[in-house]
C-alpha cells in the first residue's frame, strides 16, 4: 500500500466556493482543508450540501466560483475522470455499482486505470498478473471473495455497499471520499463496514459524510459541520463537541 | 491475502478451456462440412448470405450488447465498406494492383472504419435516446446522399463490379458461389475470433461498464466518451467487413445497403438472438436470414410475421433466444432440468394450435380479396370461406386459453427448480 503524498500543501484544499442552480445559492463560501492521511468527517442536517460538497470536489458538479485543490494542484473545472486520474476516488451515497456485471467484474474494472491498461483492445484482461492479483486481493479485504461472480446487482444491500467501497479503493488513490459508507446498515454491519474502512484507509487521506455520529467521532481525526452550505466550524472532534455554534445549529437540535 | 492463494481463485480447470475451444473448432468444423451435406445451389446462397448477416450482427452487438449503444443507423456502415470493396475491386482491375480477391473485405473494413471515425465522435458524445436520434439522422442522411452523389454511388443502379476479374489466389476464380461461400466463411471466422477477443480486453470490459453505469466509469478513471467512440469504430470496421463480403458475393453495392431497412433488419436479428451472449446474434442472424428467405416465398405478410415476433421477443424474452438457452444451464448443472420438461411438452399442443389460429387469421385478411388457397402445413383454406374464419376463431381463442393455463404450469414448474437450483448454489 502506498503511503500518503509527502509535502506541504494539504490533500484537498477548498477555497471560497459556491454553487448556485439558477438564483439559488446551494453552497456559499465554502472552505475546507483537509491534511494530508487526515481522517476528515463532514457532518450537517439534512439538505446542508454535504452530497454537493463532494460532487463539487470529485468534479462531478462544476463550481460556480472558487477553487478546488488536491496536493496543491487546481482541479476546479476538471472532468471527473481527470481528477479520478490524479488519485482521489469517491463512493456515492446510494450504491452507484455495475449492475449486470460481476463482482469480480466491478471490482476489475477500477483497477484497469490504475495499472496502466486504459483503452488497450490488444491485451487479454484476463491473462494480467497484477490485475488479477490487485483484483483478488481487494475482494479479499472486502469479503466478497465467496460472491465473485454473483451480478453486482444480486448482492444484497449491504454487500453492495462493500463492494461500492472496494471499487472506490481500488485505483489505489491517495485520497478517498466516502458518501455515507454506512447508511442503512444495521449497527453488526455498521461495525464491520467501519473496521473495512479504517482498515483500507490505512495511511491514506478520507473525507466521509456520516449521520451515524459514533461512527463520525469514533472515525475522524477531524469534523467539519455543514450548515445550509457553509462550514461553521472545523476541528477535532472535542473542539467539535463544545463549540458553542454547533451545539446551537446541529447537535443541539438532533443529538440531544 | 498473498499472491500464491489469490491466483489460485482465478485459475481455469482444464475442463473449461477444452469445451471453449471445443465450440469454436466445432463452429469451424460445421462451416467446412455445411456444402458438402446441402450442396443445392439455393442452399449455397442461403449459407453465403447467413454468413455476412452474423458478421454484421455481431458488428451491431459490439453497440448494442457491450456498449449500450442503441443505433438506428448501423447500416450506413455496412453499406459504405460495401461501396469501398467495389470501388477497390474495379480499381484492382483497371489498375492492374496485384491484390486477390479474399483482402477485399478489409477496404471494406476500412471503408467502414474511417467513416465512423470521422461522425463517430460527435455522435457518442453522449448514449442514450440521444445518440438513437443521430444515428437515426446520419442513416437517412447517408442514404439519400448516395442517390444525389452519383459519381461515388452510381445513382439508383449503384456501383457493378465483376469478381472474377481480379487476380487468381491458389487457383480460385471465386466464379463458382461455392468459392464465395468459403470466402465468407473465412472472414466469418476471422472476425467472429477478433470479435469475441475484443471482449476479453480492458476497452471490452470497460464497454460494459459504460453500457451498465456510465456515470460510475468516470469515477474509475475512464472517460466514456471515449470508451463510446472506440466501440464505435469496431463496430464500424466489422459492419464494412459485412458490407465487402455482400458486394463481393453480389457484385454489386447501392444504395439500398445503407437505408434504414438494413439497419433495422441487424437490430432486429440482433435482438431476437440476443444481446446479452455472445453467440446470441448468431442465432439470431441465421434466423432471421432463414426466416427473411423462407417467408418471402410463402406469404406477402412476412413482415407483419417479422413484428409479431419482434414484439413477442420483446415482451416475454428480452433476452432473446440466447437468452432463454442460458435460462436453463443452472437448471442443468442443479439436475432440475428434467423436472421442467414435462411441463414444455404439455404446452406445444396450445401453443402451437394458437400459431396456427394466429397464422390463418393473418392470412385470411390478406388473401380475402385475391381470393388465393391458404395452404397451412399442407391443408388447404379457403379464405373466403367462413369455415376457415371458424377454424382460426376457435384456434386463436381455444387455443390462447388453453396455453394460458399450460404457461402458468411451466412458470410454476421454474419456479420449483429455480429453488432446488439456488439451494444447491447454482442460481444466485
Amino acid at each position: 500500500m502506498s503511503g500518503a503524498v509527502s509535502g506541504k500543501s494539504p490533500a484537498i484544499e477548498v477555497h471560497a466556493v459556491e454553487k448556485r442552480f439558477g438564483n439559488v445559492g446551494i453552497i456559499r463560501d465554502l472552505n475546507l482543508s483537509v491534511a494530508q492521511g487526515e481522517r476528515h468527517a463532514i457532518i450537517g442536517p439534512n439538505g446542508a450540501g454535504k452530497s454537493t460538497t463532494f460532487n463539487l470536489i470529485s468534479g462531478h458538479i462544476k463550481p460556480t466560483s472558487g477553487e478546488v485543490r488536491l496536493n496543491g494542484d487546481l482541479i476546479s473545472g476538471l472532468q471527473p475522470f481527470e481528477i479520478n486520474r490524479r488519485g482521489l476516488s469517491r463512493s456515492f451515497q446510494v450504491t452507484n455499482v455495475f449492475a449486470r456485471m460481476s463482482v469480480w467484474e466491478n471490482v476489475r474494472c477500477a483497477v484497469l486505470w490504475a495499472t496502466g491498461h486504459r483503452y488497450a483492445f490488444w491485451k487479454n484482461v484476463d491473462s494480467l498478473p497484477e490485475v488479477r492479483e490487485r483484483t483478488a486481493q481487494i475482494l479479499d479485504d472486502i469479503h466478497l471473495t465467496h460472491r465473485r461472480d454473483v451480478p453486482a446487482g444480486l448482492l444484497t444491500y449491504a454487500e453492495q455497499r462493500e463492494l461500492e467501497i472496494g471499487i472506490t479503493i481500488a485505483s489505489g488513490a491517495t485520497v478517498v471520499m466516502l458518501d455515507e459508507p454506512t447508511a442503512g446498515m444495521s449497527h453488526a454491519e455498521t461495525d464491520r463496514a467501519v473496521s473495512l474502512i479504517r482498515r483500507l484507509t490505512e495511511g491514506k487521506t478520507l473525507v466521509i459524510v456520516e449521520h451515524d455520529m459514533s461512527v463520525v467521532f469514533g472515525l475522524a481525526d477531524r469534523i467539519s459541520v455543514l450548515v445550509y452550505g457553509h462550514i461553521i466550524a472545523s476541528g477535532t472532534p472535542e473542539e467539535i463537541r463544545r463549540d458553542p455554534k454547533v451545539k446551537e445549529a446541529y447537535l443541539g437540535e438532533e443529538a440531544h | 491475502m498473498t499472491a500464491a492463494t489469490t491466483s489460485s481463485v482465478t485459475a481455469k480447470p482444464a475442463g473449461e478451456n477444452l469445451r471453449f475451444y471445443g465450440i469454436w473448432l466445432i463452429g469451424i468444423a460445421a462451416l467446412i462440412v455445411l456444402p458438402q451435406v446441402f450442396s443445392s445451389g439455393g442452399s449455397l446462397t442461403s449459407f453465403s448470405l447467413i454468413g455476412i448477416a452474423i458478421v454484421f450482427a455481431l458488428s451491431y452487438n459490439i453497440l448494442l450488447g457491450q456498449t449500450g449503444l442503441l443505433s438506428f443507423g448501423h447500416a450506413v456502415h455496412y453499406g459504405l465498406g460495401g461501396f469501398a470493396a467495389c470501388h477497390m475491386m474495379n480499381a484492382v482491375v483497371s489498375r492492374g494492383w496485384p491484390i486477390p480477391l479474399p483482402f477485399i473485405p478489409l477496404f471494406g473494413g476500412i471503408g467502414g472504419l474511417v467513416f465512423a471515425m470521422i461522425i463517430g465522435w460527435v455522435m457518442t458524445k453522449r448514449a442514450g435516446t440521444v445518440f438513437a436520434m443521430i444515428s437515426l439522422g446520419i442513416g437517412e442522411l447517408v442514404a439519400s446522399s448516395s442517390l444525389i452523389l452519383r459519381s461515388v454511388f452510381g445513382g439508383e443502379s449503384g456501383i457493378t463490379t465483376d469478381r472474377t476479374a481480379l487476380p487468381k489466389m491458389l487457383g480460385w476464380s471465386f466464379g463458382p458461389q461455392l468459392q464465395v461461400y468459403y470466402l465468407i466463411s473465412f472472414w466469418l471466422v476471422l472476425s467472429a475470433i477478433a470479435m469475441y477477443a475484443l471482449t476479453r480486453t480492458p476497452l471490452g470490459r470497460i464497454s460494459n461498464a459504460v453500457r451498465d453505469n456510465p456515470e460510475r466509469v468516470q469515477f474509475i478513471g475512464y472517460d466514456p466518451h471515449v470508451v463510446r467512440y472506440l466501440a464505435y469504430c469496431f463496430a464500424g470496421f466489422f459492419a464494412g467487413v459485412a458490407g465487402g463480403l455482400t458486394a463481393i458475393n453480389f457484385e454489386i453495392a447501392n444504395s439500398a445497403l445503407l437505408g434504414a431497412i438494413q439497419s433495422g433488419l441487424v437490430l432486429f436479428s440482433t435482438f431476437i438472438g440476443g444481446t446479452a451472449f455472445f453467440f446470441g446474434p448468431i442465432l439470431g442472424a441465421i434466423l432471421v436470414t432463414y426466416l427473411q428467405l423462407g417467408l418471402t416465398n410463402l406469404t406477402t405478410a412476412w413482415q407483419l410475421y417479422f413484428g409479431i415476433i419482434f414484439i413477442g421477443i420483446v415482451m416475454y424474452a428480452p433476452g432473446g433466444i440466447a437468452g432463454l438457452l442460458m435460462m436453463h444451464r443452472p437448471l442443468i448443472r442443479a439436475g432440475t432440468l428434467w423436472t421442467v420438461i414435462p411441463s414444455y411438452l404439455v404446452a406445444i399442443v396450445p401453443t402451437v394450435a394458437l400459431a396456427c389460429g394466429v397464422i390463418l387469421t393473418i392470412e385470411t385478411v390478406a388473401r380475402y380479396s385475391g381470393g388465393d388457397p391458404i395452404n397451412l402445413f399442407g391443408i388447404p383454406f379457403n379464405p373466403t370461406s367462413p369455415m376457415t374464419w371458424l377454424t382460426a376463431a376457435v384456434l386463436v381463442v381455444g387455443g390462447a386459453f388453453v396455453a394460458r393455463l399450460t404457461w402458468r404450469r411451466i412458470a410454476e414448474a421454474w419456479d420449483r427448480a429455480a429453488t432446488v437450483a439456488r439451494d444447491r448454489g447454482y442460481l444466485a
